[in-house]
């Protein structure tokens, strides 16, 4: 263990603490230093013990051994609200609000100023919100309900909410996972200026340059242990991704070229009112086409819609020259469509269900004996994909539940493998999961289209899909803004196009003339 | 959730409930003079024969994460509409139709308002259990419709029963019936395809899963079974009212749950439900017979009923307990601790 | 290691989240506005149609046949809020109406003490299914299913096909009933005393506030430190107080009690907590509109007597309304979030 750098003592501090959950050790004498005024990363794969020790700091999970220090003094923290109460603020990757009440409401639940007989001042709730608001350099209205409030605009909820109770901790769990760059910088500067004000933060992302920019320690865990804390100066990306991984990694992006067949898939005109318009493309065999664009240009939605669970207002899908009824999920299916979707533990899997029972899912037809399901073709079916996809597993009659998120995301693809599709969508196949299975996931794909399979990837992943892919269409607010072939793909034109700077008079003019003059 | 696991492991609650049954029954034959012959089994077989069939698509309801709590009305309609076209002089042969008719279209109503508008299940079917028993007190008043023909009627009755068994016709229905259902549950796609939608309903319509259709069939099924039993009811008790029925979608939705098929969706099997609706059918006859008030017999349908819910969720604690875990991000909020 | 793409997103101007405001300020309130206009064309139409039905005696029946339901839809709509639902309150105002006519029978014990037994029977009754939905994190529907049996049981047990008679009990108790101060009866003036006093709690009290954060948001309300447990256990010890007291007042009302007094009544306190736009599913509406809704479900069935509609037609109109009032708020619910949603992407 590196030895702590001097300057003030830790406001919050960790001490050989150890969790662990049945037969799990998420952590393994951990210790950590949060000292005011600055800003310390944390970093580990998925698995690492990152959400396990958030937990802990927050009050949610108790430390089977080891101590929380507050200011140097051993505490215990029997809930949430002590760890509240203790200066200590949480904000997730996807805050968790009131829907149905006012931000100002959801600001100071529990804690409104009160009058006379303790009954709550009102005005005063909405005058310390908007001074908050101001303070943060945002314009939200105080009664407005939290219901339909963006995600960033949720955290900064949040964040106000902390700010409200003199927060001296900060702890953000992936904030911009969700966001743009604009909302990320805002965020940044917010961030910055509570260090400012002396609060201690603890930041956690997955996106390196987002530690290196804006932290100025790291404390890296693996295997729920903890392997280094030390500050970022002179540490390059490389030695971080060592720390997290344990081992240099082999080729990130092993991409085979592929001699592109017969077009499979063809879009056409492809409108989702208020979502996307006017998207047409189309897909060959043996071909990785990425769906680039920021995050909310219409990426998934499109995908989303092309397989049918959205119902798009206007446009055609072909497969094979063959249209498909809209809104139909079934008829993509038939047709050889296959999608994995973005939230896999929403969309992509039942959670509570086997892994044999989630792969048998998309072939219920084919796993039948005389009209009925046959558990002996459905294991075999999900053992076959197990083995191919090297899904590492104790038994097939498991819950998906306990599998780790690189081993669900096999478990997403083996379901869609299995249905022998001949156009894969598969939507940020990567997301949140760790950098070994990340390689995994490229070679599969890459050796899928050498053999003939059509793939369509969206991707927020610059590197992967400039790597990754033959053809990269760029999406910008709902509109295909331009197509890139491989060769003239750097991050210049990628950019350019999704933030709808392309070199295209027509394209500017018409982005520019929907921007309303305030 | 990671404990229930653990739990199911150990001990699954539908057998838990199958070998409660076994014992009542061998309590019953032991301790109760006139229990355990055949008479008395067709009666008290045939005195939930409505509720064992209303259960039946329940169960698929409950499973697929939904409820409807309008059968019971729908069994009150479709007897007042049995008993007033009969009084209007219909013939009983186009009766049946009629009322399995309008069981279908009472069903679509409830499907379609909970898989187009998007409504919460239990919300859709309190309006229509409201609406389909005021539609009987509108059709037939407080009026009592009887004489019906002897030539159906005696197949509702449990004193007849088929030929060579003690079986009454209603029941010997249900057995062909609970086996098919079971099949289609546990052995078919559909059945699979229910348990991934009350699991998690996006899981399943991302999967190419028709989660929709699927439902509005259930709800469906469930409007025409429960007109049919209300066929059975009016010829069993001879007489045809608005109020038939009263208040039966609870003991129907008590059965299937005490037969452990979990309220939330995703859990449950019809081998436990089936075990939950004779538990009941034979527990009250045990306590009719042993000369204890029906009373005590309502208490008791409602201790069992918390019994089910409450016992797993205190064995999961004690196992929580025992390996030391905090399931503090699934349920438990931790902040309740004094 | 891994780059994102960015966008720049202009703020929205003030102006918009003032307009998005007003918007949805007058989607909420349009729920009792929309009722209190339904409940006032009724009136009217039944009163062009028939001048007896807002005559002295027709105003005092409809508030005395209302104040009961308005009481208990009260009680349930503070359960609700929490997204639970509380089954047992028809069973327990059976066994507190029986309870009450019991203990005074042949004796001479006050109101007030009546009340109190009620209230205190109730409150019981309350904490129990609050314990078991609370503590032991079972489905509300199914416990206070079970519940309902077994309070039901009970009473029906007890009261042995026995029934309260009016002249066994005092008369004390009975003026509670039959009273009234300038000519309002006590009844209604009860309820409305409940009534404020608890939209008011609801509204200016920091633990009133945390039922609708609860029912809103469960998991952000454990994450913002509100006890849920404890909370959720006062709200149904509340809604069992209520029935409680409610039964009470039944005695003194009716004087004549059954052991299956309210019986059923569950479900009619539902649908007019839902019709006054308390939404199942929790977190949104409030005690003014559930009030409103009890309100007009009782006059409905005054005025199919006054119309002489055949009163079989009651049950079916509720069931239309209640179907109604769920796919308006449905639709209205959409509306908004994708017209808050437009705003502020804007």
């Amino acid at each position: 263990m590196e030895k702590p750098d001097k300057g003030l003592a830790p406001v919050l501090a960790l001490r050989g603490v150890s969790k662990t959950f049945g037969a799990v050790r998420a952590l393994h004498d951990v210790s950590l230093d949060l000292r005011p005024g600055e800003i310390h990363a944390l970093a580990g794969e998925n698995g690492a013990g990152k959400s396990t020790l958030i937990k802990t700091l927050a009050g949610v999970h108790h430390p089977d051994e080891g101590k929380i220090l507050l200011s140097g003094e051993p505490v215990v923290f029997h809930g949430p609200a002590d760890a509240r109460d203790a200066g200590i603020a949480v904000i997730y990757q996807e805050p968790t609000l009131f829907p149905d009440l006012s931000i100002a409401e959801n600001i100071f639940m529990g804690r409104q100023p009160r009058r006379s007989a303790r009954r709550i001042d009102r005005r005063a709730v909405h005058r310390a919100t908007a001074d908050l608001m101001s303070r943060l350099g945002v314009a939200l209205d105080p009664r407005r309900p939290a219901r339909g409030l963006s995600i960033a605009d949720q955290q900064i909820v949040e964040i106000a909410k902390a700010l409200s109770f003199d927060a001296r901790v900060l702890i953000m769990d992936e904030p911009t996972a969700a966001l743009t760059g604009s909302e990320t910088a805002r965020l940044f500067s917010v961030v910055r200026t509570l260090r400012a004000e002396g609060a201690a933060v603890l930041f956690i992302s997955h996106r390196l340059e987002e530690i290196f920019g804006l932290c100025s320690h790291v404390t890296t865990l693996r295997d729920g242990r903890h392997v280094a804390s030390e500050p970022l100066d002179g540490l390059t990306e490389d030695d971080l991704v060592r720390r997290m991984v344990g081992r240099d990694l082999d080729d990130l992006y092993p991409k085979s070229e592929a001699e592109p067949g017969p077009t499979v898939l063809s879009v056409s005109r492809l409108t989702r009112e208020g979502v996307f318009r006017d998207v047409s493309f189309e897909v060959r065999r043996g071909e990785i086409v990425a769906l680039a664009g920021l995050v909310g240009a219409g990426r998934s939605e499109v995908a989303q819609a092309v397989f049918g669970v959205d119902r798009a207002d206007a446009g055609e899908v072909k497969v094979d020259g063959r249209v498909l009824t809209a809104g139909s999920p079934t008829a993509a299916m038939d047709a050889g469509l296959a999608l994995v979707p973005e939230d896999r533990r929403l969309r992509g899997l039942v959670m509570e269900m086997s892994i044999e029972r989630n792969i048998g899912l998309t072939g219920l037809r084919d796993v039948r004996r005389r009209g009925l399901v046959s558990r002996a073709l459905e294991h075999a079916r999900a053992a076959d994909w197990a083995v191919k996809l090297q899904l590492k597993y104790s038994r097939l009659a498991d819950p998906v539940s306990v599998l780790s998120g690189g081993n669900q995301q096999k478990v997403v693809l083996a379901k869609w493998l299995a249905t022998d599709p001949a156009v894969l969508i598969v939507d940020e196949p990567t997301r949140g999961i760790d950098v070994g299975t990340k390689a995994e996931v490229h070679r599969l794909l890459s050796s899928l289209a050498a053999d003939g399979l059509a793939v369509l990837m969206v991707s927020s992943d610059l590197p992967e899909v400039l790597r990754m892919a033959d053809r990269i269409l760029v999406m910008h607010e709902g509109r295909l803004t331009a197509e890139i072939p491989r060769e003239r793909a750097t991050e210049e034109t990628v950019m350019a196009a999704a933030t709808g700077r392309a070199p295209d008079t027509d394209r500017t003019e018409r982005t520019a003339a929907k921007e309303p003059t305030p | 959730m990671t404990t229930m696991t653990t739990l199911t492991r150990y001990l699954r609650w539908d057998t838990a409930v199958g070998i409660l049954l076994i014992a009542v029954f061998l309590a019953g034959t032991g301790t109760t003079e006139g229990f355990a012959n055949t008479d008395n089994l067709s009666a008290a077989l045939g005195d939930v024969s409505e509720i064992a069939l209303i259960a039946l698509p329940m169960t698929l309801l409950v499973v697929a994460g939904q409820v409807d709590l309008s059968v019971a009305s729908m069994l009150g309609l479709s007897s007042a509409l049995a008993g007033s076209l009969w009084q209007a002089g219909f013939a009983f042969e186009l009766i049946v139709p009629v009322c399995l008719l309008a069981g279908a279209v009472g069903g679509l109503l409830n499907g379609w308002l909970v898989t187009r508008v998007g409504l919460p299940s239990l919300a859709v079917t309190i309006g229509t259990l409201t609406l389909y028993r005021g539609l009987a007190s509108v059709i037939l008043g407080d009026e009592a419709v009887a004489d019906f023909p002897e030539t159906y009627a005696k197949y509702a009755a449990y004193t007849e029963t088929m030929p060579g068994t003690f079986v009454p016709y209603p029941v010997a229905l249900f057995a062909v019936l609970a086996v098919g259902t079971a099949i289609a549950l546990h052995c078919t796609g559909f059945g699979r395809s229910l348990f991934a939608i009350g699991a998690q309903e996006d899981a399943a319509w991302f999967a190419g899963i028709r989660v929709k259709r699927l439902k509005l069939v259930l709800f469906v099924v469930s409007g025409l079974v429960a007109s049919f039993a209300g066929i059975i009811y009016t010829l069993r008790y001879g007489s045809a009212r608005a109020d038939n029925g009263l208040g039966l979608e609870l003991v129907v939705i008590a059965s299937v749950l005490l037969g452990g098929v979990d309220f939330d969706g995703g859990k449950g099997t019809l081998g436990g439900a089936v075990a939950g609706v004779l538990l009941i059918g034979l527990l009250t006859n045990l306590l009719t017979l042993n000369d204890i008030s029906n009373e005590i017999q309502v208490i008791v349908t409602g201790l069992l009923l918390v019994a089910s819910v409450l016992t797993p969720r205190i064995i999961a604690v004690v196992s929580e307990r025992r390996h030391r875990r905090t399931a503090a991000e699934e349920s438990v909020p931790v902040s309740a601790a004094p | 290691m891994t780059t994102t793409l960015d966008k720049p997103t202009p703020e929205a101007p003030a102006e918009e989240g003032r307009s998005a405001r007003s918007l949805v300020d007058a989607v909420f309130r349009a729920r009792e506005i929309a009722i209190g206009g339904a409940l006032a064309l009724l009136i009217l139409g039944t009163w062009l149609a028939n001048p007896g039905f807002l005559d002295d005696q027709g105003v005092k029946d409809l508030l005395l046949n209302s104040s009961i339901l308005v009481l208990l839809a009260v009680g349930q709509s503070v359960v609700v809020m929490t997204r639970n639902i509380d089954l047992s309150v028809g069973s327990v105002v059976g066994l507190t109406a029986f309870a009450c006519g019991h203990f005074v029978s042949g004796t001479d014990h006050s109101a007030l003490t009546v009340v109190l037994l009620g209230i205190g029977l109730g409150t019981v009754c309350g904490l129990v299914s609050g314990a078991l939905v609370s503590f032991g994190r079972v489905p509300a529907l199914v416990v206070t299913l079970g519940m309902l049996y077994i309070i039901q049981g009970i009473d029906h047990a007890w009261a042995h096909g026995e029934q309260i008679n009016a002249v066994n009990v005092p008369d004390g108790v009975l003026s509670l009933g039959s009273g009234s101060v300038l000519g309002i009866p006590y009844l209604p003036l009860i309820s409305a005393a409940v009534l404020a006093a608890t939209g008011y709690f609801l509204r200016t009290y920091r633990s009133g506030r945390e039922l609708y954060a609860i029912g809103s948001s469960p998991e952000a309300a454990r994450l913002a430190g509100i006890p849920v447990r404890r909370r959720i256990l006062a709200a149904y010890a509340f809604s069992g107080a209520i029935a409680g007291f409610a039964g009470a007042l039944w005695l003194a009302r009716f004087g004549t009690v059954v052991a299956d007094a309210a019986n059923g009544w569950e479900l009619t306190v539902v649908s007019a907590v839902v019709v006054g736009g308390v939404a199942i599913t929790g977190g949104t509406g409030s005690v003014w509109g559930a009030a409103l809704g009890a309100l007009l479900l009782t006059t409905i069935g005054s005025a199919l007597v006054v119309l002489k509609v055949d009163s079989f037609w009651q049950q079916a109109i509720t069931g239309v309304l209640l179907l109604a009032a769920i796919t308006t708020d449905r639709v209205l619910q959409v509306r908004t979030t994708s017209a808050l949603r437009k705003r502020s992407r804007r």
